[in-house]
């Protein structure tokens, strides 16, 4: 399906990041956010609310972010695509309902404009230290899709990307943007409403009668109704049937919870995408991600001139995690060098995928700040010995 | 256009944030080159220190950040003192002539000043003196098409304030023009009358 042009700011722009992934979200059909402000993130929801009432839509500012985060999934359930937008302090606030999102597989966007942390840390500066919240930091067993934009015209290109697999899979997707991306400023295309596909709501095609709201027909991904249609439906955190009813016995939480990771897992090829070049002869990866790839391109332009063999794995999927590409390579290469803003995230998921064939070495730094492409540079041109 | 690396600095109200919007717009939008624009301001909505970095490049920017500026604008003392030693050897330093004392110049710069804010009041508005900046860097730096940055000041502005913007623009870049003819050199300055107790 086509975006609504409606929604869609067609044009050559000079925009943030924060204002490209609120154009996106607009382009990809979102008519409602919940939100708490908070820095770095707020440019969005700012915008959103700006620009969402001349398109037919809502935003809305919570009391807290609790709040926010609920809000959205019952305007989800109300058949509108939401989301909301927040940073660390926020993001931690969020968790319970993430996991609501994930157990009653309402489709939405978390977008998280990460800043240093623990706690209110570094309001104003960058770290991507949330990523192993975004995948863990709700209790119990789920999976969600983790996207991470290096540019401002990604935040555009990658938040339609994050709403259409959210709802083409029913699940919270995290938009981890970092403080630099979202307020650095650049050019960003936005092309015409024809040529941006957008997936719709997976909406049921069966009759009232007919309909079981967690009945799934071979792909894992059950149909949706919404309220107000005549469709009954029940929607709970509580382990739940087919329809919707909760069902707490230990055989239904297996079908439930696994189902719930297998949609996801099953599909991990398909929804992981990434950035490679020049792997097939390289001696050194670098895995970034987010701004940190942007530094760490230079480091490998630097290494390169130097005559070493460096190639580039760039994540643009961080969950699921490409284990399957990380260790296909593993055979290959010396070592795997994981630059990242904090103290070692991503860079486990590499070793684990790696599984002790080469060297993986971790580019820590604990935000505040990028690194210096020197600093990347000398780790690559020690793991290359 | 090769990479160049330029900080806009100023106080809060000055237009310095809009001075490197308009820049970077001209440079990635009306010409066929990159731009990467980052900003730092403190909480105060005027008055307070407010900088801008903006990296050009005719290949995309990767680092997005200023390391040693090859070019820096520089509208308050304040932002002087702070950032005029970031500036690489060699590099150009455009000033405010009538808010910025240059002193203990080391690295040898060359210095381009224009009383832009005077400009501006003679134009009736002092808030277009970024736009007098900017047409004034347009013709110094001789680094963008005078015609870019011209469509760039008409496009960010509100349209009630474009052609004010744009007789701003001629202003500074027909002065531009006429002390790029004479050559950097030392501002000229009158030192403030100190008062001795």
């Amino acid at each position: 399906m086509k975006a609504d042009p409606h929604g869609v700011l067609t044009g050559t722009h000079f925009i943030d990041g924060d204002h490209a992934c609120c154009e996106g979200a607009l382009a990809a059909g979102a008519r409602f956010a919940a939100g708490y402000p908070i820095t770095p993130s707020t440019e969005v929801v700012e915008r959103f609310a700006a620009r969402v009432p001349t398109v037919g839509g809502t935003f809305i500012q919570m009391e807290d972010e609790l709040a926010a985060s609920i809000t959205l999934q019952g305007a989800v359930w109300g058949g509108a695509k939401a989301f909301t937008v927040t940073s660390g302090p926020g993001f931690s606030l969020m968790m319970e309902h993430i996991g609501y999102a994930a157990m009653t597989e309402t489709p939405c966007v978390f977008v998280d404009v990460q800043r240093g942390g623990p706690s209110t840390g570094l309001p104003t500066l960058p770290a991507q230290a949330d990523m192993m919240q975004a995948r863990w930091g709700s209790h119990g067993d789920y999976e969600i899709i983790a996207l991470c934009p290096n540019s401002p015209q990604e935040c555009f290109d990658l938040t339609i990307k994050a709403f259409n697999l959210a709802e083409e899979f029913r699940v919270p997707v995290m938009f981890m943007m970092d403080e630099v991306v979202g307020h650095m400023t650049e050019k960003v295309v936005i092309p015409p409403a024809e040529q941006i596909e957008v997936v719709p709501r997976k909406h049921t095609h069966k009759s009232i009668q007919d309909y079981l709201p967690y009945g799934t027909n071979g792909d894992m991904v059950p149909e949706m109704a919404h309220a107000g249609e005549g469709y009954k439906f029940h929607v709970t955190g509580l382990t739940h049937d087919e329809r919707g009813y909760p069902n707490m016995t230990p055989q239904m939480q297996d079908k439930l919870v696994k189902r719930l990771q297998n949609k996801i897992r099953t599909a991990a090829d398909r929804i992981c995408i990434f950035e490679q070049d020049r792997l097939e002869s390289a001696e050194v990866v670098v895995v970034s991600y987010g701004i940190t790839s942007r530094v760490a391109q230079r480091a490998i332009d630097l290494a390169r001139d130097r005559g070493l063999r460096v190639g580039k794995l760039r994540l643009i999927t961080a969950w699921p995690f490409p284990a399957k590409k990380i260790a296909e390579l593993a055979s290959q290469v010396k070592a795997f060098v994981v630059p990242e803003l904090n103290l070692g995230q991503m860079v486990r998921e590499v070793e684990r995928a790696v599984a002790g064939l080469a060297k993986t070495v971790a580019v820590s730094h604990a935000g505040g700040g990028v690194h210096s492409p020197d600093e990347i540079l000398n780790t690559i041109v020690e793991a290359s010995r | 256009m090769r990479l160049t690396e330029i900080r806009i600095a100023g106080f809060g109200g000055q237009g310095v944030i809009l001075s490197a919007i308009v820049l970077g717009k001209a440079a990635s939008i009306y010409e066929n080159g990159f731009a990467t624009m980052t900003q730092n301001f403190g909480p105060e909505a005027r008055g307070g220190a407010c900088s801008a970095q903006l990296v050009v490049s005719d290949s995309p920017v990767l680092y997005p950040y200023t390391t040693r500026p090859d070019i820096m604008v520089i509208m308050s003392q304040e932002a002087y003192n702070r950032f005029a030693p970031e500036l690489k050897p060699g590099g150009m330093l455009i000033i405010e002539e009538d808010l910025v004392r240059v002193d203990d110049l080391k690295g040898d710069p060359r210095v381009y000043a224009i009383p832009a804010t005077r400009f501006a009041e003679e134009l009736g508005k002092r808030m277009v003196l970024n736009s007098v900046m900017v047409g004034f860097f347009t013709a110094v730096t001789e680094l963008l098409r005078a015609n870019a940055v011209r469509r760039a000041v008409a496009d960010s502005v509100p349209p009630s304030f474009r052609d004010l913007n744009l007789r701003a623009f001629e202003r500074g870049y027909e002065y531009g023009v006429e002390v790029l003819a004479k050559g950097p050199s030392r501002p000229h300055w009158e030192p403030l009358a100190v008062t001795e107790e």
